[in-house]
């Protein structure tokens, strides 16, 4: 199973996808704001959105699991 | 609300001579007992040696404040606290949730917690902020750069309370705050703008249509943007189309007003701005330019002083515009006015800020001057004891910024530092407010320290900003260190070939979206 870490602490911006979505080898999933920086994340691969794990808002470690896909 | 009294005693040691009439501060906290092992962190950062301009001791201080808030962290907050106690003025700090063990707390004579770890709950919040200078009955505020430095209703509010907000009036800040008045204000003086309009566009089909008439590339601008925020290079009608929504909808997310305009983008440009100093009976001088063309997403990485592409005409033609600008807004206190210039020396008007700078110190050092002093002299009400005949122009300076970030990526790289070396040498000056064991946290700006390097002249300070690069150490986190090498170390640099896509055009990096 794959999975969308955050690449570093700070907090979830915004959230790009829903369960069941298709998405694209470098589309954007969330957006992480940490330091007064906005951080697209985006999967390295194709797939479909199984469980979003974190909501807007959130604050997220660096490794923590954000999106999971099929 | 948790209030704690910490007395620190700062002895300042002074010995004279290098570089030639500078002096080297030391500066030694004497640790409250009681409080020893909280000291110690800051000990280790607070006991560098940092070349600095001679402290006046002035005879005629007819108006000195004896209490100043300093409403700011990091190391902007150590730095403006290190000259109030400098002039016996007390100190105030306020400090956030995630800022208990800062530097800057420690450091401040009270310390005040004011709110959490994000900014909208602590640093810009106006009515704790305000709340803690009733209390602790102080005369002034030193807003420092950044957080409610520009703020214009934070200076109105401080004004009805009787308050001293050490920069210029509310009226000012507004004025210049906006990019839209502030342009519409410089063209009116005669200082030359970049080709553009003065009015918020209405949507993207009115940017096409401005871009199509001024000609591509152009930058989309958020009028209250700051940062690299809201703004955004453009080359064809379909990437207005796509770029203005979003820019347009961070623009009202980070600083409530959606306000977007458009103007010519300067290829290759160098970005130079003009260090103010302005009384409020009229005075006004200008410490030279700071060239800060080398950055990253439009933030400034390098900053030096004097440009090593200004010739002397040029260099007083903006001196003297800038000048011109402060005086017709009635300007009180130090400003910088930034501007653009292209390879033919022609310079347009980027912006004003309102605020001491970032990269203050390199005026510092090639002047001579304190300006945190200078700042607070004149918000006193003291008149400018300097003509323009008497700023000198001393060498060269170079400040380089340390952010936590990936050096390759520019991502954001928080966490603890786990160990921190400081070079040392001549011509060597450290702000900093991290040490070892320091944590980074990812609510405020990347920015951990600041290196500020004097030579005779530009050579001499790339040659010890590269010892010194070479000799810095920070563990735990990544910094963009090795960033700052590869631009000491490029042959473009030592040959002053900088322009504002320098670490694009030089540099490879992996594009940090």
């Amino acid at each position: 199973m794959s999975q969308v870490l955050a690449i570093m602490a700070g907090s979830v911006w915004k959230i790009l996808v829903q369960v069941g979505d298709q998405v694209d080898a470098g589309q954007d999933v969330v957006i992480l704001e940490s330091m007064k920086m906005e951080i697209p994340i985006a999967v390295d691969f194709p797939g479909t959105v199984k469980e979003v794990k974190v909501s807007e808002g959130d604050f997220v470690n660096e490794g923590d699991v954000m999106v999971e896909f099929e | 609300m948790f209030t704690i009294n910490l007395h620190d005693v700062i002895n300042m040691q002074y010995t004279s001579g290098f570089p030639k009439g500078i002096m080297f501060i030391h500066t030694n906290l004497v640790n409250n007992a009681a409080n020893i092992t909280s000291y110690m962190n800051f000990d280790l950062c607070g006991s560098y040696v940092h070349t600095c301009q001679k402290i006046e001791q002035r005879q005629r201080r007819q108006r000195m404040f004896t209490k100043v808030l300093v409403a700011n962290r990091g190391e902007i907050a150590v730095r403006i606290m290190r000259t109030c106690k400098s002039l016996g003025i007390s100190t105030i700090g306020v400090y956030s949730e995630a800022d208990a063990e800062a530097p800057h707390v420690k450091m401040a004579d009270e310390a005040y917690l004011i709110g959490g770890p994000r900014v909208a709950e602590s640093y810009v919040n106006i009515d704790k902020i305000l709340e803690v200078a009733r209390l602790s009955k102080v005369e002034a505020i030193h807003p420092g750069y950044g957080l409610l430095s520009e703020n214009a209703e934070f200076a109105r509010r401080c004004e009805q309370e009787g308050l001293i907000f050490i920069g210029p009036s509310s009226e000012v800040i507004s004025r210049m705050g906006s990019k839209i008045e502030s342009r519409k204000t410089m063209e009116e003086i005669g200082v030359p703008v970049v080709p553009g309009i003065t009015y918020p566009l209405v949507d993207a089909e009115e940017a096409v249509q401005v871009a199509d008439r001024i000609g591509y590339p152009v930058m989309l601008k958020a009028s209250a943007g700051g940062g690299g925020i809201g703004m955004q290079i453009v080359r064809s009608a379909d990437e207005i189309r796509k770029a203005f929504g979003g820019n347009q909808k961070r623009a009202t997310d980070f600083f409530g007003d959606g306000a977007m305009y458009v103007e010519k983008y300067v290829d290759n440009p160098r970005h130079i701005e003009i260090q103010i100093l302005a009384d409020g009976f009229g005075n006004t001088v200008y410490l030279w330019e700071r060239e800060c063309s080398v950055q990253r997403r439009h933030q400034k990485v390098v900053e030096e002083a004097p440009s090593s592409f200004l010739d002397e005409v040029t260099r007083i033609k903006m001196g003297e515009a800038s000048v011109k600008a402060a005086k017709s807004i009635g300007y009180r206190n130090a400003g910088t006015i930034e501007f653009l210039v292209d390879a033919d020396k022609n310079f347009y008007f980027l912006e004003m800020n309102t605020r001491l700078q970032v990269e203050h110190p390199v005026t510092e050092e090639i002047t001579g001057l304190d300006l945190v002093a200078e700042q607070l002299r004149i918000a006193a009400g003291d008149s400018l004891n300097i003509i323009q005949s008497d700023v000198k122009l001393d060498g060269h300076a170079i400040e380089v910024r340390i952010y936590a970030e990936d050096p390759k990526t520019f991502f954001p790289s928080p966490g603890t530092i786990t160990k921190l070396v400081l070079p040392e040498g001549p011509g060597i000056r450290h702000e900093l407010a991290v040490s070892d064991k320091s944590i980074v946290t990812p609510f405020y700006d990347p920015m951990i320290a600041k290196l500020v390097i004097k030579g005779k002249d530009r050579n001499e300070a790339i040659n010890r900003l590269q010892f010194a690069l070479a000799h810095y150490q920070v563990q735990g986190i990544k910094t963009n260190i090795p960033l700052l090498q590869e631009v000491a170390a490029h042959s473009a640099f030592r040959s002053g070939d900088t322009t504002t896509n320098f670490v694009e055009k030089y540099l490879s990096r992996i594009n940090g979206q």
